[in-house]
């Protein structure tokens, strides 16, 4: 006769263990993504740069040296802007303030809001590229037709070390309207 | 509660208890392993056809370069649901079967520790792979994103049946979840007295090690389809750069749970092969308990070589050099188990039946998948051999020569056990040779192709590959046909047709389940064996 009371069942015991052990797992992949995120942040190994704008306080600027900066852009499919940076290679001293300007235009027949989102590469100079001021902070709405000149501004941070001598910042734009949209009519019936 | 019911039946009825239940009623509320086994184990060689069938119509469009047979995008789908199915429907559940067949019997045990639940595990799997296949039929069609399913072609550029995917992906974990507590909790708690942690055999010890890797990556692999059906259907940006996510970050968490995942179809493997050989061989297997040690270490090393699989995403060259020493590292144990096999070998007094034979190949075939696996982690040339055929030539030699080839040589040895019958020699043995000559014919030349630059899950080709893409193709077929002899030849075994097979079966094997009556009675080991 099996009379073992459930609590003391030797396979209840282990069956929870190895329960909590599959949702612990499960919880572990979503941590993965926060994770990943300051992993990211710290090292910088990603290319991502800072998303909200940094202040911009007279480092001592250091003259012995030129950093070269490419400027590249690229628009997703579907996104039919025009989009270009109107500099696009720059020779910066490391603390000093600069500001670049990227060109767009809609083409199309409605209004798009468009989110560019800025890549370094290699993804180690993203730590040392401070943005004061970007158009990548924001959604950015284009009216039909219209054209629009929109600033970047930054200076590349002294700490960085000595062999970073030339890096690339990608813009990709991406036509986000959907998003946008949602979000807007969100604001519109908490404000009622 | 059980007694109780029994009491019942008995009073009504005047049931025979110990009859086994007739009719579909029979394989539907089974919680007897040895029924349980025969579904997983017939529901994955029903997969394997299915998948090969699909594989023939990848085989049969790149037969030719242009476009002949299917559109890209069925090519795709194609390509998508073959992998799916083999890794998710034929490999994983074959290798459950076996652990449903097996794992009591060579314990001792009279049964697995959670009979229902074992019941459910696997009747959840049709659906899974109902859902799965019904998509192909939908409009836009089924998953064309790669068995991977890499954001973002799986969340911004997928169809709209992405959801039966996940949803299917899911299931399969669920089952996969529930058979790998089923043997961690049996083998914890239900060896017979007597049977030491280091007494166990092999099976057992590579089974319980893989269910511990099931259950720590499946929930991460339901976790990232999570994700990608919130992407794609909530809004949510885990992996879209547009709100902030990172599309590189999904192979991260997806390796994180694929790379071990190729250990799990391969583990089993080893331990399959370490019963074969010594039993052909005559001796005791060489170097038990570094086999142990080296299948430990295979699983912990599994957990941090994710990333060598994403050498072209721009990591820092620190981290690939990270990926790539720690990957090399596991060609160690692995090297262990290589030694052990042809150590078993040496001076055995060796005899060549058909399991046997497969092992043999599953040796030296699994080693020259091992090698290109090697290649591909070198760093710098690994750019070289990125998504190209020499990777589908790699991953198949260890899946298809490895993985598939020790199902068939464990199906032939324990067939008789199962089914009390010999099986038909000459159809067995023109399984294996036509096998093992159209599985190379199939896979080797695509070394060749790949090294040359062919990239992999593309309907068509430059004009140079042509050649050995028709030999490649021609092989496939091959390949595809012999499955059909092993088919009829299962089919005569379970219709219990041949020669009455002994209780030994082979007169080298060793271990428990060679000491019960074959076939294995319905209900085995009741009162537990004592162990010397």
């Amino acid at each position: 006769m099996m009379n073992q009371s459930t609590s003391n069942n030797p396979n209840t015991k282990l069956v929870t263990k190895l329960v909590v052990i599959v949702f612990g797992m499960f919880t572990f992949g979503f941590a993965l993504v926060p994770l990943y995120d300051v992993f990211c942040d710290i090292t910088g190994i990603n290319g991502k740069t800072n998303e909200t704008a940094v202040v911009y306080e007279a480092t001592d600027i250091d003259r012995s040296r030129l950093v070269t900066i490419d400027f590249i852009t690229k628009t997703t499919t579907g996104m039919p802007w025009a989009f270009e940076a109107k500099t696009k290679q720059i020779q910066v001293h490391p603390g000093e303030l600069n500001q670049v300007e990227f060109y767009v235009r809609n083409p199309a027949f409605r209004d798009i809001v468009g989110q560019a989102i800025p890549s370094v590469s290699p993804g180690t100079a993203a730590l040392y590229l401070n943005k004061t001021e970007c158009f990548c902070f924001n959604n950015q709405p284009l009216l039909a037709g219209a054209e629009a000149t929109m600033p970047m501004q930054f200076y590349v941070d002294p700490q960085i070390p000595e062999d970073v001598t030339y890096f690339t910042v990608q813009y990709t734009l991406y036509d986000v309207s959907a998003a946008a949209q949602k979000v807007a009519e969100a604001q519109a019936e908490a404000s009622e | 509660m059980s007694t109780a019911t029994d009491t019942i039946h008995h009073d009504e009825h005047d049931d025979h208890h110990h009859h086994i239940p007739k009719g579909i009623k029979r394989w539907l509320f089974t919680t007897n392993h040895k029924d349980i086994g025969s579904l997983y184990l017939w529901f994955s060689f029903i997969m394997f056809l299915t998948g090969g069938a699909m594989a023939m119509v990848i085989r049969a469009e790149l037969f030719q370069p242009g476009l002949q047979i299917v559109d890209p995008n069925f090519f795709n789908q194609m390509t998508t649901v073959h992998g799916l199915i083999m890794v998710f429907g034929a490999v994983m559940p074959a290798f459950t079967g076996l652990a449903n067949w097996l794992i009591p019997m060579m314990i001792g045990a009279p049964d697995m520790a959670l009979p229902r639940m074992n019941n459910w595990s696997f009747w959840i799997l049709p659906f899974a792979f109902l859902i799965l296949l019904s998509s192909l039929f939908l409009e836009g069609g089924g998953p064309a994103f790669g068995w991977t399913f890499y954001a973002p072609l799986s969340t911004t550029y997928s169809s709209d049946s992405t959801a039966l995917f996940v949803f299917s992906v899911h299931i399969m974990g669920i089952s996969s979840i529930m058979g790998a507590i089923n043997v961690i909790v049996t083998i914890w708690n239900m060896r017979a007295p007597g049977m030491t942690w280091m007494k166990m055999p092999m099976f057992v010890w590579t089974w319980l090690i893989t269910a511990f890797l099931l259950i720590a990556v499946m929930p991460v692999l339901a976790g990232v389809v999570t994700m990608v059906l919130t992407d794609k259907y909530f809004g949510t940006s885990f992996f879209n750069a547009a709100g902030g996510g990172d599309p590189v970050m999904f192979q991260h968490i997806f390796w994180f749970f694929g790379h071990p995942e190729v250990y799990i179809m391969i583990l089993p493997a080893f331990g399959i092969i370490s019963h074969i050989i010594p039993t052909f061989a005559r001796k005791p297997l060489f170097g038990y308990a570094s086999m142990v040690y080296a299948t430990a270490s295979i699983a912990l090393l599994s957990f941090i070589v994710w990333a060598h699989h994403m050498f072209t995403t721009g990591m820092p060259v620190a981290a690939e050099m990270f990926f790539m020493f720690a990957t090399m590292l596991i060609s160690v144990p692995t090297g262990v188990k290589v030694f052990n096999w042809v150590a078993t070998m040496w001076r055995g007094s060796m005899t060549f039946e058909i399991p046997m034979l497969f092992a043999i190949a599953f040796v030296v075939l699994f080693t020259i998948g091992g090698l290109s696996g090697l290649m591909l982690a070198i760093t710098p040339v690994d750019f070289q051999y990125h998504d190209t055929y020499f990777v589908v030539a790699h991953f198949h030699y260890v899946l298809v020569t490895g993985a598939v080839f020790s199902i068939m040589a464990a199906a032939y040895y324990w067939l008789p056990k199962w089914t009390g019958v010999m099986y038909d020699n000459t159809l067995a043995k023109w399984h294996f040779w036509a096998s093992l000559v159209s599985v190379n014919v199939l896979f080797f030349p695509m070394h060749f192709v790949g090294l040359a630059g062919m990239p992999r899950r593309i309907p068509d080709y430059a004009l140079q590959f042509a050649d050995f893409n028709k030999w490649i193709s021609i092989g496939g077929f091959a390949f595809g046909l012999s499955q059909l002899i092993f088919l009829a030849l299962l089919i005569k075994a379970c219709r219990k047709q041949g020669e009455p097979a002994s209780d030994q079966v082979w007169d080298g094997a060793e271990g428990l389940e060679w000491e019960i009556p074959s076939p294995a009675p319905y209900h085995t080991f009741e009162t537990p064996p004592v162990i010397k």
